[in-house]
């Protein structure tokens, strides 16, 4: 592996607090500041941002048990190109990830074939039926960097109260999708004026408040850490607002779909405008860009959901919740920044030092002799996304024929370029 | 033809469909849609005045029953046809204004069967244009019209368009 | 009473994208077609040699038949095919049954589902003309289509009326349907019925809502009652359906007091005794069956219509 040299390229570090153009290297798949001895490729960083590599918290790599929507060796190829240099996975494969073995598999065949790392996460409960706890520790033992249900929720509000203060033995966040699931019955898409014309179940968004709201009370009894996935509704970013205020140990993620689409999307029953929690309203997105904007929201992650083509193409009652998104994370994230909604320091530190910090993980800083990860993004780069090109083997996205701008021209991860734009 | 031409057609007409028709008192009258409706009210008329006895005189709309219905690009209109009396056993004279390919005549025969069994149907026309694409002949003719087939005829008749005028476009 | 046919379109989906033109010109067709049922020969050759399917993954008995025979009577050859007796039991998937149905040239299908957004999803996939007979609580056209036409039968006019819709909305795409073609037309909608199940979003369609049906009902012109589906019911929304009658049911003491020219109307099939009284159902101001033979003739305008266009395209 040849060293690196990333030449002359705005580096933005918030982890040491860096936003400046200079030069970095990348020596025996760790950061250094000073130039080696050894022969080095030169990458032209000019115009280029570089920070540390992307950490996407949320994302289903659907392995095992469900290969043809998804493996590990397409999910992180479709990461690498989107400026991905770590994963988080949900154990919500089959089997569920809630034993051991399912966890070394997961990480041998990231060995074998993953091309950026994958941090597992484990079963809060068995099965993920929400009656019983998983095996935590032993969970914790082989490495996962998280618990959480998702994909489901635990209901039964005991027993997340224990999960919590279980996992605070083994300092294990909690991460949870938020859903209650009699209010929530049979939802396919927000509650609210378009599912009255549309005729489609409504999933109202007091489904999801009242679990962060429970969330935020056992975050607070138990003094840990409970993260509020893919949050979607004004009134939960209002309450974890209301809880950080008062130094509860609540932390929250939003999704680009959440932040970019309404509820409306839906009206010609196109199942990618499909997803768990539906895209909202025009007032609840705009409380999300307020929350990442103000801190409210620390992470943004994708929530990637990979289907089969002829999983999604049928009447939307049938489809199954999701989309992917690991592609399109970053273009419309710096939107954000486009639109001075938040500084470019703060959507990389939603990218990579908060995840990082929130699960432990020794990554999200270009400091010397930390991991060789990072990624130049050409901030000013039009492209239009075409989701026949993907690396994933899913095709459900949205966004296909977008014009974008911002994109990933290199991904690198422990010192090794996984993907580089030609 | 103007106003005059017009009305000297008719009187013409009506003479011949009382010459040809002795048997008087099964005699009726079905105009098509639109303009054969005013044109089979005035024969009406006149056959009164000849044969000083009413002839009954009905409406047939042929929307439902003509040959093109997939092929054109909007549906044709559709409206309800009055046909009051009984067809069986009648001497049908069908009348419209301009005789072209035979087509609405064709449905129109087709749906007066739908409405019992004539013993006759005769043809009466204002204007015969040519152009038949099926074999369909008009027993009274009002004039003929030799046309180029991309030509027009427009029909003008007082009741439905303020006037009475035959007139021929480009 | 001829109008211009503003008709171009290959399907009926919904009316909630009809132009008031559109709907004017299905009316006017409707009613050229009711006549034809009055003839001998209750037959005309418009559809000869056309296959329509209808594809009833929701079953119905009434409206099947009635698709059926107004198909029938335009002269098309006709397939029916019901979720029970199809593949459709065995895991063919929607797409696969209709390009199935394309490929033995199947030129309408008339479909009834219980997902919404059914109707669209074909459309968007066949080139032949889709007929929305109902989509889960989204809408159900014809029936929206039929309804006006009977109130204009009865009324001479839809404009200006006081139209109440009473019973369970938030289910129901009779209900949707109405809504957007009575305000389209001009008519003044109300909507009444437990609270559960008439959420004030409604009033962002143009209607008015209230949970008072004396209210309702009293100077109502027409009053539609919607059956109380016991199928899409969740057993959260009210407590019984004793209650809803108690509450809510036209009863004879309430007809008493609605205006004494007020028709009504019921998509059917109605539940006797529960939002109607029994014998109400059946007196001189029930329109109820008159609303089956205009089903007839606005189905066959319908099919007329999107028939008659040539490369309309999907």
């Amino acid at each position: 592996m040849k060293s690196l040299h990333i030449k002359n390229g705005r580096v933005m570090d918030p982890a040491n607090h860096v936003d400046a153009v200079r030069d970095i290297f990348v020596v025996d798949g760790k950061i250094s500041d000073t130039p080696p001895s050894v022969a080095l490729e030169v990458i032209d960083a000019t115009g280029m941002i570089v920070t540390p590599g992307l950490i996407d918290m949320h994302v289903h790599l659907r392995e095992p048990g469900r290969s043809d929507k998804e493996t590990i060796e397409t999910g992180t190829r479709c990461a690498a190109r989107g400026g991905f240099t770590s994963v988080v996975c949900m154990p919500n494969t089959s089997p569920v990830a809630d034993n051991s073995g399912t966890i070394a598999f997961i990480k041998q065949r990231t060995a074998e074939v993953g091309c950026v790392n994958v941090f597992p996460t484990g079963a809060i409960s068995k099965e993920l039926k929400g009656e019983e706890l998983a095996p935590i520790g032993s969970l914790k033992r082989v490495g996962v960097v998280a618990i959480t249900d998702d994909g489901h929720c635990v209901q039964n509000n005991e027993l997340m109260r224990r999960a919590v203060e279980y996992a605070k033995m083994f300092s294990l966040p909690v991460l949870d999708h938020c859903q209650d699931y009699n209010l929530v019955a049979d939802g396919m898409m927000n509650e609210g004026y378009w599912s009255a014309v549309l005729g489609l179940h409504g999933w109202p968004v007091v489904g999801e408040d009242v679990i962060v709201a429970r969330n935020i009370l056992l975050a607070e009894q138990a003094d840990w850490w409970i993260h509020c996935q893919h949050i979607s509704s004004a009134r939960s970013v209002e309450l974890i607002r209301e809880a950080k205020k008062r130094g509860v140990k609540i932390s929250a993620e939003a999704c680009p779909h959440h932040f970019t689409l309404t509820d409306e999307c839906v009206k010609t029953y196109d199942t990618n405008f499909k997803m768990n929690p539906p895209l909202r309203t025009e007032r609840d997105r705009e409380a999300l860009l307020e929350g990442l904007a103000n801190g409210t929201i620390n992470c943004i992650a994708s929530d990637h959901a990979p289907h089969c083509t002829y999983e999604k193409e049928v009447e939307f009652d049938l489809a199954p919740f999701g989309i992917i998104g690991l592609e399109t994370e970053l273009a419309l994230s710096l939107e954000l920044v486009r639109k001075r909604l938040l500084p470019l320091s703060q959507l990389v530190e939603k990218l990579t030092l908060n995840p990082a910090r929130l699960l432990g993980l020794k990554k999200g800083t270009l400091a010397p002799g930390a991991d060789g990860d990072v990624t130049i993004i050409n901030a000013d780069r039009e492209w239009t996304y075409d989701v026949e090109q993907s690396a994933s083997s899913a095709r459900n996205s949205p966004f296909h024929g977008w014009n974008l701008k911002g994109k990933a021209v290199m991904t690198i991860v422990g010192g090794k370029i996984v993907w580089r734009e030609n | 033809m103007d106003a005059v031409a017009i009305e000297r057609a008719l009187a013409r007409m009506a003479h011949e469909i009382a010459e040809r028709n002795p048997q008087q008192d099964t005699l009726a009258l079905i105009g098509i849609r639109t303009h054969g409706v005013p044109l089979a009210r005035r024969l009406a008329e006149r056959l009164r005045a000849i044969l000083q006895r009413e002839i009954p005189s009905g409406e047939l709309d042929i929307g439902m029953h003509r040959d093109d219905i997939g092929l054109r690009d909007t549906p044709p209109t559709v409206g309800p046809s009055h046909v009051t009396f009984d067809v069986d056993d009648k001497t049908i004279v069908l009348v419209d204004d301009v005789l072209f390919t035979g087509r609405s005549i064709r449905a129109a025969l087709d749906e007066i069967a739908d409405f019992g069994r004539p013993q006759r149907i005769q043809l009466g026309v204002l204007v015969d244009r040519g152009h038949r694409e099926l074999p369909i002949r008009a027993d009274f003719v009002g004039k003929n019209v030799p046309t180029a087939f991309d030509e027009r005829v427009r029909v003008s008749l007082f009741e439905v368009d303020g006037k009475d005028e035959v007139s021929l476009e480009k | 009473m001829k109008s211009k046919s503003g008709w171009k379109r290959k399907d009926l989906l919904g009316i909630e994208d009809l132009s008031v033109d559109e709907i004017n010109t299905v009316l006017d067709t409707a009613a050229a077609f009711k006549q034809v049922g009055k003839r001998t020969i209750k037959k005309v050759p418009s559809l000869r040699g056309k296959t329509l399917v209808n594809l009833f993954i929701e079953p119905s008995t009434r409206t099947r038949t009635s698709f059926e025979l107004a198909a029938k009577r335009l002269s098309a050859d006709v397939i029916n095919i019901t979720a029970t007796a199809s593949s459709i039991v065995k895991g063919e998937t929607l797409k696969d049954t209709a390009l199935n149905l394309q490929a033995l040239h199947a030129d309408i299908i008339v479909i009834r589902h219980s997902a919404a957004g059914a109707p669209h999803f074909l459309a968007r996939l066949l080139k032949a003309s889709v007929i929305n007979a109902g989509d889960g609580a989204h809408e159900h056209p014809t029936q929206a289509l039929l309804d006006a036409f009977t109130i204009r039968e009865k009324k001479g006019r839809i404009e200006g009326l006081n139209v109440t819709i009473l019973g369970d909305i938030l289910y129901s795409r009779v209900a949707r349907s109405n809504i957007w073609l009575l305000t389209k037309l001009g008519a003044h909608v109300t909507l009444a019925g437990p609270s559960t199940l008439v959420p004030r979003v409604f009033e962002q369609f143009g209607c008015r809502v209230t949970y008072d049906i004396e209210e309702a009902i009293r100077g109502a012109d027409v009053i539609n009652l919607l059956r109380i589906q016991h199928e899409r019911q969740r057993k959260t929304m009210f407590p019984s359906i004793g209650e809803y009658t108690a509450m809510f049911g036209l009863s004879k003491d309430r007809f008493a007091r609605t205006k004494p020219d007020a028709a009504i109307m019921h998509p059917g099939p109605i539940n006797r005794g529960v939002e109607i009284d029994s014998e109400i159902a059946d007196c001189g101001r029930s329109v109820i069956l008159e609303q089956v033979t205009n089903g007839l003739a606005v189905r066959m305008a319908v099919l007329f219509l999107c028939s008659g266009g040539q490369a309309l395209e999907p």
